[in-house]
Order: C-alpha cells, then sequence, then structure tokens
C-alpha cells in the first residue's frame, strides 16, 4: 500500500511530459464541477494505473525473456566451460592414426568449436563480399535513379524476398544452386584461380563454404540493401542540390552529397547483414558440407556454428556433447547481440530525424 | 563546362548500379518464379488430406504437418501477440520519450536479431526435460518469443500513427485512459496492427531452426501437445534432403504454400498501411 500512495504525486504531476496521456488537472478549486461530474461517472485512477501497470510488466517480459535466454545457456554449458575453458575455442586435438589435426569428435569426447567458427566466419564473410557492393549499388539505383513507377515494385519484391524462409532458400540451393555450381561454376573457378590455392578440385559435390557464401549473400541482400537505402533517404535533400549547384554531375553527387553522409549508416547496414549472416541456419546447414574440417580451399566442404548445433542437438551423445554444443550456441547469442547493438546504433545514428520503419 | 572524364564516371556509375540491381532482382524473381513452377506442379488435393507414406512409396501429402503448423502457430500466438501488442502499448502510450522504453525497443530490436536456433537451444534448455522430451508445446514457445518482437514494434510504430487529436476527442468526453488507449487509439489501429500479427505471423511460419530439438516433427496424426509434432517447414527440410522424388515433390508444394502465407501477409501489410490514418507506416 505505501509504495502506491509514493507514486501516486508522481504520476499526477508529470503527464505534461507525455502528449499522450490526459492533460493534468488544474487545481481543484477551479474544476470541482467537472471534477465532481467526472467522479460521477466512476474513479478510473485505480484502472488506469493498473493498465499501465500490466503494459510495464509485458514490456519488462522482453527483458525477462533476454536474460533467461542468457542464463539457461550459461547454466547449460557450464560442463563444457569447466572441461575445456577458454581453449574450447581454438584447440586442436592429433589423430594418434592419421597424425592430422582432428577437431570434433563427440565418440572420443573431443571437442573443439575451431572448425565451425572458422566456417561461420569464412561463409559470412564470403556473403558480405558479395553482398555488399551489390547492394549499395540497388540503393543507389533505388534512391536515386530509378523512375517513380519502378520504385514501389522493386521495394515490395525485396521485402517479399526477405520474408521467404530459411528452408525454403536452402532447398532451392539444393536442387538449383549446388548442380550449377558443381556443373559451371566450380571448374571456371578452379582453371581460373586454382593456382592462389585456395579453389581446389577435391570436391565432386558442389556443396561446401563457396555455396554456403552465394546463398548467405542472396539472403542477405534485401535486408542490407533496403537498409541501406533508409540512411540514404535520411540525408536531406539539400544536401544533394547543394553539391549540384556546384555543377556535380549525379554521381559525384551521390558520392559527396550522399554516401559520405551515410556512410556510417551503410556500415551499420552491412554489420547488421554480418549479424543475419552469422546466425542463419538451415540454409547454410544444407548446402555447407557438414564436415568439421579446416580447409584452405573455399571450394571443400565445411560447417558452420549454427549447422553443427541443428545437426547434432537432437541426437547428441551425452552430457558433454550437449553441453559444447549449447556452448558454441551461447558463443553464437553473444556474437550476434555484439554485431545487432552495434549495428542499430550505427543506423540510429543517420536515420534518429527520420520517421521508424518496420525492417 | 563538364570535361570528359567526369561524364565517362557518371556514366559509368549509373551502368554499375542499374547492372547490380539486374544482377540481384533477376535471380531473386528467377527462385520466386522457379519455386512457385516447381509447388504448383506438385501440389495436388492429396497433399492436403493425406499423411506422408513410407519413404520410396509414391503419394501422400503433408495433411498432419499442416495441421501441426497450424497447433504450432496457434500456440505461438497465445504467447507473441498479447506480450507483444501491451508492450507495443507501452511504448507508444505510456513510455514514449522515457530511457525505459528506449531500453526495451533496443532489447526488442537485439531479441529479433538473436539466431533462431539459439532461440531453439534456450527454449530446449527451459522446458524439454527427460519427462517431457520432445513436444508441441516447446516449439510453440520458442515460436511464440520469436514472435514478440516484431509484433511490439509494429504495434507501436502504428499506435504512433493515431493523430494526437484522437487521443484528446476521447480525454476530453472523460473517458478513462485505459478505455481512451484500449477503444480508440488501439482500435484506430487495428487494421495495422492485426497485419503486424500476420506478419510475425507469416515470418515464424517458415522458422525451422527452432523446431528441430522442441518440435522435432512427427510422421504420423497427433495433435498432442506433449508430444512432437509434425511442422510444415521441418518436414521441407527433411524431404528435401530425401533421396526420393516423391519427398522432393512434396517439399516443393509445401514450400510453395509457406510462400502462399508469407506473399499474402506482407501484400496485406502493404495495403493497409497505404490507405488511412496508418497511411506511411511502413
Amino acid at each position: 500500500m505505501p509504495e502506491i500512495r509514493i507514486s501516486h504525486p508522481a504520476i499526477e504531476t508529470q503527464p505534461s511530459s507525455g502528449e499522450s496521456r490526459p492533460p493534468a488537472l488544474p487545481a481543484k478549486a477551479e474544476v470541482s464541477a467537472i471534477r465532481a461530474f467526472l467522479l460521477s461517472r466512476g474513479n478510473s485512477a485505480f484502472a488506469d494505473r493498473g493498465f499501465r501497470w500490466l503494459m510495464v510488466i509485458c514490456a519488462f517480459t522482453i527483458f525477462g525473456i533476454v536474460i533467461l535466454i542468457a542464463t539457461e545457456l550459461v547454466e547449460r554449458s557450464h560442463l563444457a566451460w569447466s572441461t575445456f575453458g577458454f581453449k574450447f575455442f581454438f584447440q586442436a586435438f592429433i589423430d594418434p592414426d592419421t597424425k592430422l589435426p582432428m577437431y570434433w569428435d563427440p565418440v572420443n569426447g573431443h571437442f573443439s568449436a575451431l572448425p565451425f567458427v572458422f566456417g561461420t566466419l569464412v561463409s559470412s564473410f564470403l556473403a558480405l563480399l558479395l553482398a555488399v557492393p551489390l547492394a549499395i549499388g540497388v540503393a543507389v539505383f533505388l534512391t536515386e535513379m530509378c523512375p517513380g513507377f519502378l520504385r514501389a515494385p522493386l521495394a515490395f519484391v525485396t521485402e517479399l524476398l526477405a520474408a521467404i524462409p530459411s528452408v525454403i532458400y536452402g532447398m532451392w540451393a539444393v536442387f538449383v544452386l549446388v548442380p550449377l555450381l558443381r556443373e559451371h561454376v566450380n571448374p571456371t573457378l578452379i582453371t581460373l584461380l586454382g593456382w592462389t590455392g585456395f579453389f581446389k578440385d577435391d570436391n565432386p559435390t558442389g556443396l561446401g563454404f563457396v555455396a554456403a557464401g552465394v546463398i548467405l549473400a542472396i539472403m542477405i541482400l534485401p535486408i542490407i540493401s533496403s537498409l541501406t537505402r533508409e540512411v540514404m533517404n535520411a540525408v536531406p535533400g539539400s544536401q544533394r542540390e547543394a553539391v549540384l549547384a556546384l555543377g556535380a554531375t549525379r554521381w559525384e553527387m551521390i558520392r559527396v552529397g550522399v554516401l559520405r553522409n551515410a556512410r556510417i549508416g551503410i556500415v551499420g547496414a552491412v554489420i547488421l547483414g554480418l549479424g543475419r549472416a552469422l546466425g542463419e541456419t538451415m540454409a547454410v546447414t544444407m548446402v555447407i558440407g557438414n564436415t568439421p574440417q579446416i580447409q584452405k580451399s573455399l571450394l571443400a566442404n565445411g560447417a558452420s556454428m549454427a549447422s553443427v548445433i541443428a545437426n547434432e542437438y537432437a541426437e547428441a551423445s551425452g552430457n558433454l556433447h550437449l553441453s559444447a554444443l549449447t556452448e558454441i550456441g551461447l558463443a553464437l547469442f553473444i556474437v550476434t547481440i555484439i554485431v545487432n547493438a552495434l549495428a542499430r546504433l550505427l543506423v540510429w545514428a543517420v536515420t534518429r530525424g527520420a520517421p521508424a520503419q518496420v525492417n | 563546362m563538364r570535361s570528359a572524364l567526369r561524364t565517362a564516371t557518371d556514366g559509368l556509375a549509373t551502368g554499375l548500379a542499374v547492372l547490380s540491381t539486374v544482377l540481384v532482382v533477376a535471380p531473386l524473381v528467377a527462385i520466386f518464379v522457379y519455386i512457385i513452377y516447381k509447388g504448383a506442379s506438385s501440389l495436388n488435393w492429396a497433399f492436403f488430406t493425406q499423411i506422408p507414406k513410407p519413404e520410396g512409396e509414391s503419394g501422400g501429402g503433408m495433411a498432419n504437418a499442416i495441421v501441426g503448423s497450424a497447433v504450432l502457430l496457434g500456440l505461438a500466438s497465445l504467447i507473441g501477440v498479447p506480450i507483444g501488442i501491451a508492450a507495443g502499448i507501452f511504448l507508444a502510450e505510456f513510455g514514449r520519450g522515457t530511457k525505459l522504453a528506449n531500453a526495451v525497443r533496443f532489447t526488442a530490436d537485439v531479441l529479433n536479431g538473436v539466431p533462431s536456433i539459439v532461440m531453439g537451444v534456450a527454449v530446449y534448455a527451459l522446458i524439454v526435460t527427460p519427462q517431457m522430451p520432445f513436444s508441441a508445446i516447446s516449439g510453440g514457445v520458442a515460436l511464440g518469443i520469436m514472435m514478440i518482437p516484431t509484433v511490439t514494434r509494429t504495434t507501436e510504430e502504428m499506435l504512433l500513427m493515431v493523430p494526437h487529436s484522437v487521443r484528446e476527442a476521447a480525454l476530453a468526453l472523460g473517458v478513462p485512459n485505459w478505455r481512451s488507449v484500449l477503444s480508440i487509439t488501439v482500435k484506430t489501429a487495428s487494421p495495422g496492427i492485426i497485419t503486424g500479427c500476420m506478419l510475425a505471423f507469416a515470418r515464424v511460419a517458415g522458422e525451422t531452426a527452432p523446431l528441430i530439438f522442441t518440435a522435432l516433427g512427427n510422421t504420423n496424426w497427433s495433435v498432442a501437445l506433449n508430444q512432437p509434432i509434425a511442422a510444415l517447414p521441418l518436414e521441407i527440410y527433411r524431404y528435401a534432403l530425401s533421396p526420393y522424388d516423391d519427398q522432393h515433390r512434396l517439399a516443393w508444394a509445401g514450400a510453395l504454400v509457406l510462400i502462399a502465407l508469407i506473399v499474402a501477409a506482407v501484400s496485406l501489410v502493404r495495403f493497409v498501411t497505404s490507405r488511412g490514418v496508418l497511411k506511411g507506416a511502413s
């Protein structure tokens, strides 16, 4: 009870700051008639406060969920953490028979996240390498060059493509992209770039990092280009006009007037795309080949952090195995939170004044 | 005078922008058309009425997976929609401009970015126990949590579109604040809020990763909440990787059904946000 009494005056005195709340009641004497009329209809203070608290509790549920996820992951990965410590992310075991490095062997209790961290990083950066120039090109075209009648349909198509489930992209990759890579693209890469050592002709399946990188690039393109478009739209038109008035060509106007002003936001969009790529599961699992190894060749099979969880979690062979997989999940959770928070801050820095958008 | 070099650079940049747009849009449209083509040629009545046949036999359908997905999505909506809408109301009506609201908004964005597979691991840790190994409930909880951020943010944005005069008119008539919020503001924004919920619904409808080790999948009829349950995206995943053509056919048909659901939701959001007081919300 005392708490309610304390909070009462606080609630009544501050409403002038929130536009959506009822205007503060003026001094009692002036409005006694109105007040009496309102009170005759029943005092709503209790209901109002209850309603408000209900909404606040629901908002706090969101904090609660994030905290709950974090504590559950920490608790369940404790066994792996106490067994391997920080070494878990970069240790390697030596196979006694072949003398080759070995990373992940649930049967004999050898667990190292190294090949999965490697796989996630390689496939994600490959995806960014392919997606970022294209996404920025699309955004430039849509905001600065596109004739008006094309803008809405193209924006709609990108929105739609961002909503297609990952498993469907994965399925398309399995049936269309992988055969295409196997028959045409990979042989070309091997002939042209085989000398670099990054494209070795030892994987006839067509699966692997390149396939994963390409499908990831296709999947993160819509999000990067739509966010880039958003930050470019947030650049005031006067900037463009000023540069054009100095006699710049359209490209110079875009470069000096738009891209330079929006660059922080574009970096944010790219980082957000990276966040998506790091955690992407189904499409990658379906095409990466699912072999825990570290190879220099980008055409080799690999595995990512998300793909190993998807493949092994349901039939993990013991507590340590389960715990190790959970620790990989925890690492993914922490990394994506940092990446997303960073990206949001960067995008906000540019679009602060502009209206919010559903992404 | 502009030099020839500058004009040429301008032309080159324009050409590259157009080229990248073509390079991006053409394959993306191709994916879309290919899925529709493969799906439409595989879809038949049996798909909606029969359960899967044993491996290698032709025919069969995904009736159990469709019903299973409906059960899972129903559970998810029970969790995600009320919490999401309430949090959205808080952000737009009570917490506007406060630090707490910014923190909630930020946390919702972060939650939106948490990989779905991690959500699956967390819900597994939270709910799946030796007594109830895999179940529809755990799958529904995982999907429900994933709905919250989308519902919250769309609700907030739709409520922000409602003009102040509408709220003030209600309050001037002596309507209590809670009635004003629920019957006036939320009601005005309801087309937008409903489509926002549909959008969240369509997004989680295609989620596979959090279901792999919560709902698990089931080849038989099951609607029991404490038993493993089939789900459309799970079956698509399983069948796409199987060696049998008949199962590929089922997977394509399932993909088409999912896509149809998503196209409907996205188009509806576009339609609603292009009209009336909610114009420009999306």
